[in-house]
């Protein structure tokens, strides 16, 4: 896992120690330490919570511009359908496509179209016998990877179909070089338009497929202020839009779960709630579900945090977005019910992280040690304040049973102990 | 080999809508110590049953997870009103749970035989009017 290349980061010089950050982190992967954060990137699943609540804009995701890939001959947008919640009073989307063609990409493909597809090769992949339910989604990547790290038992569950993104980057790919015979699929650069960056770390360590098709991934925040200015200077947009209602769905908690036909699906948004429903899933206590949506932002990737607008207010706007438009605009076009391309191969990579221990590779030094931790953890304050910089006591003791704290940095032990000196 | 850790949870009867959380947590500390997915399943499974039960019958209890290096041992006390009849509670669907309970899709009579399916030995010792207390251990 240490060659996972992260996009979550952190500007040291920003941050003031404050604790924000590590009480908000679903995954216990933030210190504070000599005055800053710092990130345990073998925990960190890239959700982004950290940059939504850091006060001081310390946490950033780190994405490309659009003019790292000036080399390349022919370039491929990928919005997201959730850049199209983005603007006010639009009310076609062929606009910010247009606008896109303007901002200088030779071509655009939504991923919305991808997601039309993948979905239905969803429901045919729900009708194969022996499969286990409920079928999580795959779409979101901080789930994913959270369900490699904390719920292993979970992974068989993951839907193993290529993510909208990745079928859409393959696809425009294929367009181009059919539309183009003179390139060479090394002259396309496929650049994402990110809501998150969640979404900028799959493309950098892409799960089930070797490479990425997808080249770099811009961030919505930042590219947005290029796409408004051309969109003002469109008179009469081009047609490329073909997309219909689930396409656009798919920017929202619900989108991908409904699109499937079945009442049987449970759809949840926000990290903390997911992690409450894979607890019961993997407790079993959830009945007769089909299918799971989760994602780790609230309202799903509108409320993703490298937009620009609140989730609500771009999830109504998507909603006037899709009015009159045709319920699905792409269809599978292969003879065969759920093609090669569509599945991802060695999924069962996600579970290599699966049985080394947090404490020790032995499973007897680990009993040890977790002993250890939990007579320590017996004498902490059980204050969960964080100012020792561990988010609560249990985090503290397991800490100093690795050598990476020490009981000092409890400041209410401190304080006790100085007054009994006196 | 006698290298244990003990887990103690305090079970609050009061509190039905936090039952479970010992569940939460003692899957997180078995996961740190590297136990198979399998194994933390079985364990959080007859634990959560556990729990759940002893809210709604017994007003709360405690819970002690001891682990081994082989092997992981659950002990669930309670002060509640005891078992009268443990071979009739032992049958799947049969349950004593009320109606409010019910609602809530628990009392399906799967509590104690969910309990026995996941875990390798289960004993259960009971005195009506003074409680129950059942141990079960799940071999690693």
């Amino acid at each position: 896992m240490s060659s996972y290349k992260h996009s979550v980061t952190l500007d040291v010089s920003k941050c003031k120690g404050c604790t924000n950050c590590i009480k908000r982190c679903p995954t216990e992967a933030i210190r504070v330490r000599d005055g800053h954060a710092i990130i345990k990137e073998d925990k960190c699943i890239d959700c982004g919570e950290c940059i939504r609540v850091c006060p001081y804009q310390a946490k950033k995701a780190i994405f490309d511009k659009f003019e790292d890939f000036a080399d390349y001959k022919y370039k491929i947008a990928l919005p997201a359908p959730a850049l199209y919640g983005q603007f006010e009073e639009l009310d076609d989307v062929d606009y910010i496509l247009t606008a896109l063609l303007e901002c200088g990409f030779d071509a655009v493909f939504e991923v919305s179209r991808a997601a039309e597809l993948v979905t239905e090769y969803t429901r045919r992949y729900m009708k194969r016998e022996g499969i286990e339910k409920p079928v999580i989604s795959s779409a979101c990547p901080a789930i994913v990877r959270l369900i490699a790290l904390r719920f292993p038992y979970l992974a068989d569950n993951l839907l193993p179909l290529v993510p909208p993104i990745e079928y859409a980057a393959m696809l425009a790919r294929k367009e181009a070089l059919e539309a183009h015979p003179e390139l060479n699929d090394d002259d396309i650069c496929v650049m994402f338009l990110s809501p998150c960056p969640a979404k900028i770390s799959y493309v950098k360590n892409p799960l089930g497929v070797k490479k990425s098709a997808v080249t770099g991934s811009l961030a919505i925040n930042d590219f947005y202020f290029k796409i408004r200015a051309k969109r003002k200077e469109i008179k009469t947009p081009l047609q490329l839009s073909k997309t219909g209602i689930i396409g656009l769905n798919w920017a929202g908690t619900g989108g991908e779960a409904t699109s499937l036909f079945s009442d049987r699906y449970l759809a949840a948004d926000g990290i903390e709630n997911c992690i409450h429903v894979l607890d019961e899933i993997e407790n079993g206590t959830i009945h007769n579900l089909e299918f799971v949506e989760l994602n780790a932002c609230n309202g799903g990737c509108v409320g993703g945090t490298l937009n620009v607008e609140n989730p609500y207010i771009a999830k109504a706007r998507l909603r006037s977005l899709r009015k009159y438009l045709p319920i699905s605009r792409n269809h599978p076009q292969s003879e065969a019910p759920l093609p090669e391309d569509i599945f991802l191969d060695d999924f069962d990579k996600i579970l290599s992280g699966v049985g080394k221990s947090a404490l020790s590779e032995d499973r007897m030094m680990a009993i040890a040690k977790m002993s250890e931790v939990e007579s320590i953890y017996k004498a902490l304050p059980h204050l969960d304040c964080g100012s020792c910089g561990a988010p609560n006591c249990h985090a503290l003791a397991e800490d100093i049973i690795k050598g990476e704290a020490d009981e000092g940095d409890c400041l209410i032990k401190l304080r006790e102990n100085y007054g009994k000196r006196d | 080999m006698s290298e244990r850790v003990n887990f103690h949870f305090e079970i609050d009867g009061e509190n039905f809508t936090s039952a479970g959380e010992a569940s939460v947590r003692i899957k997180k500390h078995l996961r740190d110590m590297g136990f198979s997915p399998d194994t933390i399943r079985r364990v959080s499974v007859a634990m959560y049953e556990g729990e759940i039960n002893m809210v709604i019958h017994a007003n709360g209890g405690s819970a002690d997870v001891d682990v081994y290096v082989d092997r992981i041992e659950i002990t669930l006390a309670d002060k509640g009103p005891g078992i009268s009849n443990i071979e009739l509670a032992m049958q799947e669907g049969y349950s004593t749970a009320p109606d409010n309970i019910r609602s809530l899709g628990f009392g399906a009579g799967m509590g104690l035989p969910n309990m026995k399916r996941y875990t390798d030995n289960m004993k259960i010792e009971s005195e009506v009017g003074k409680g129950t207390t059942i141990y079960m251990t799940v071999n690693v």
